[in-house]
């Protein structure tokens, strides 16, 4: 071991030994010894994925060290590799503390509080169910966001720039707008025809509200004296609507893209928990329902990578039109 | 006579040979007022004046004396209260392009390069054949070759004003109206910056109406000083300028003039 860890600042030239640092072995011996613990404790119940998941965690904790080995190889992937390793060995630990104080030593209540291979065991046995969760929280989701947020940008764009259009949508969006789109479903669930188009109403109606603002607000926004480059410039009204006002509300918009997305979450779960009969938040109150409370963690980790994915989507749109800014904030 | 001493030819005689030249400014006794809650807020008051095609006319005066808002109505973007702006003889009814205004910050759209910024007029105009090589052009004219695919927040002060005048410039205006161009830069760029007006209005013969609030740029530049009165401005003195280019600030006619002016302006000298 010392050996090793030496070797890390010998010259690159004096080389002979691929580099281990430290902390890549450190990371690989978390998880094998999360594999041991797992396979080698008595536990309290019956988990058919035991050891399932403690040869998943060898495989990661043999793997490891092979592949930072292999670092200067691989590339980007290498880098990252690199870069992730103390989170990938405190992940390590975190399934350590989470196995023990469940599976191997029931200190919390049991069917609330399955152990990590229970949840393995969902997503291995019931992973159709959940795919098609997603997929039909996917489709209401973009649906109703791809609305709300189209409709919301010419909604934003017209008032910001139409004195008339303001003085009639102003007193509306203040009056409506900050009514929570949840307060509207009982209302959207008999008026519309079916539970589905009142859930794409209500995802579009989060989305819409936060969108039109910042849209307004970024039309409002943009610098005056732009409009007047433009127009001495021979500018027609349309070119700037479109080539001075849209691009110099971008930014402000993004945001309200942003903040319509954390709202349609929102809205998605609580449509589907009470009305839609499939997706994600209908998962999760099934399972609730049965008391299958591994099916209900699995759900959570599901939607929450859902939601993030489609956030680092949106953010990575964001600084590809946006690649013009300074200091964007990092996703 | 004042042509007999410029270096380049008379711009009169070229306006009336080739479709590009100098336009002739007339202003006729305009008055403008801001209404600033309710009150109107005299800024002009009855000004006339006269600029040759071709001709290069600072108009001096303290800060917020109106002399911006003069360019603003010369350039079409406000209508004047009263009074008459015209430009070749023809009534000014709105912006146009042969009437073009730098502004003293350069106000380039920071989401285009600088490219995208110069051909906004062309762009504007529905102008489509070589739109880029044109814009290439005027970067060169203005020294900027090489920073066509840089964004704005990448330039200099300087360059950014640099820019401006390219994105003015690709357009051919008969009459460039500049507002201050200069009066956020640093003293030696300031410097580079007047040299480069200078040469670019005898390059392209077009009519320059120069805001200042700095006499020795106005006396180093323009043909013509005009001096105005604090708000609401009125002409004080219209001095002519009868040196040849390039000048130089300690010229002592140039001195002479200068203490004349910060005179006519009430500081001591």
């Amino acid at each position: 071991m010392a050996s090793l860890t030496g070797v890390v600042r010998a010259p690159a030239t004096a080389q002979h030994l691929p580099r281990l640092p430290l902390r890549v072995l450190a990371a690989g011996a978390a998880w094998s010894a999360l594999a041991a613990a797992t396979y080698l404790l008595p536990e309290e119940g019956d988990f058919p994925y035991t050891a399932a998941f403690a040869g998943t965690a060898l495989v990661l904790g043999l793997a490891l060290p092979f592949a930072s080995a292999l670092c200067s190889q691989l590339g980007r992937f290498g880098a990252s590799l690199a870069h992730w390793t103390p989170w990938l060995a405190a992940l390590a630990a975190g399934f350590l503390a989470w196995e023990l104080i469940t599976a191997k030593f029931s200190l919390l209540p049991m069917p609330f509080f399955p152990p990590p291979q229970a949840i393995l065991e969902v997503f291995l046995e019931d992973g159709p169910k959940l795919g098609g969760s997603i997929l039909a929280s996917l489709k209401l989701l973009l649906g109703g966001y791809l609305i709300g947020a189209a409709l919301g940008f010419a909604a934003g764009v017209a008032i910001g720039w139409s004195k008339a259009v303001g003085y009639w949508a102003h007193p509306v969006l203040r009056f409506v707008g900050p009514l929570p789109a949840t307060a509207w479903l009982p209302l959207a669930f008999f008026v519309f025809p079916s539970s589905w188009s009142a859930s794409t109403f209500l995802v579009a109606l989060a989305t819409g509200f936060p969108v039109t603002v910042l849209t307004w607000s970024g039309v409002a926004g943009v610098n005056k004296a732009y409009f007047d480059v433009a127009r001495t410039l021979g500018a027609s009204q349309s070119f700037l609507v479109l080539r001075v006002a849209i691009p110099g509300a971008l930014p402000h918009v993004f945001v309200g893209l942003f903040m319509g997305l954390g709202g349609s979450f929102a809205v998605l779960v609580v449509a589907e928990m009470l009305g839609v009969k499939s997706g994600l938040g209908w998962y999760l109150q099934w399972a609730q329902g049965w008391a299958a409370y591994a099916n209900m963690y699995a759900a959570l980790i599901v939607m929450a990578l859902m939601c993030s994915g489609l956030i680092t989507l949106l953010f990575a749109f964001r600084d590809r039109v946006l690649s013009w800014q300074k200091g964007l904030v990092q996703w | 006579m004042v042509a007999a001493t410029r270096e380049r030819p008379d711009p009169g005689v070229a306006a009336g040979t080739t479709p590009v030249g100098g336009a002739r400014l007339t202003v006729e006794a305009v008055s403008h007022a801001f209404g600033i809650r309710g009150t109107p807020l005299p800024v002009l008051d009855r000004l006339s004046l006269d600029v040759e095609p071709g001709g290069f006319v600072a108009l001096l005066g303290a800060s917020g004396c109106g002399k911006s808002t003069l360019l603003r109505l010369v350039a079409g973007l406000e209508p004047p209260d009263t009074g008459r702006i015209a430009v070749d003889g023809a009534a000014v009814t709105g912006p146009d392009p042969s009437r073009l205004l730098v502004f003293q910050d350069p106000t380039l759209y920071p989401w285009r390069t600088v490219r995208g910024n110069v051909v906004l007029g062309l762009e504007a105009r529905g102008i489509g054949r070589e739109r880029a090589a044109r814009a290439d052009a005027a970067l060169r004219l203005v020294g900027l070759d090489g920073f066509a695919e840089v964004y704005p927040h990448q330039l200099s002060g300087g360059m950014a004003q640099r820019a401006a005048l390219a994105r003015a410039l690709v357009n051919e205006p008969r009459l460039l109206l500049l507002d201050e161009p200069l009066g956020k830069l640093d003293a030696l760029t300031r410097l580079a910056m007047q040299a480069e007006i200078l040469r670019l209005w005898q390059r392209s013969r077009f009519t320059a109406v120069l805001v200042t609030h700095d006499v020795e740029e106005a006396l180093v530049l323009a043909e013509r000083v005009i001096v105005l009165s604090e708000r609401p401005a009125a002409i004080r003195a219209d001095i002519p300028v009868d040196r040849p280019y390039p000048r130089h600030r300690d010229d002592p006619e140039l001195v002479r003039l200068r203490r004349e002016i910060l005179g006519i302006l009430g500081q001591p000298t």
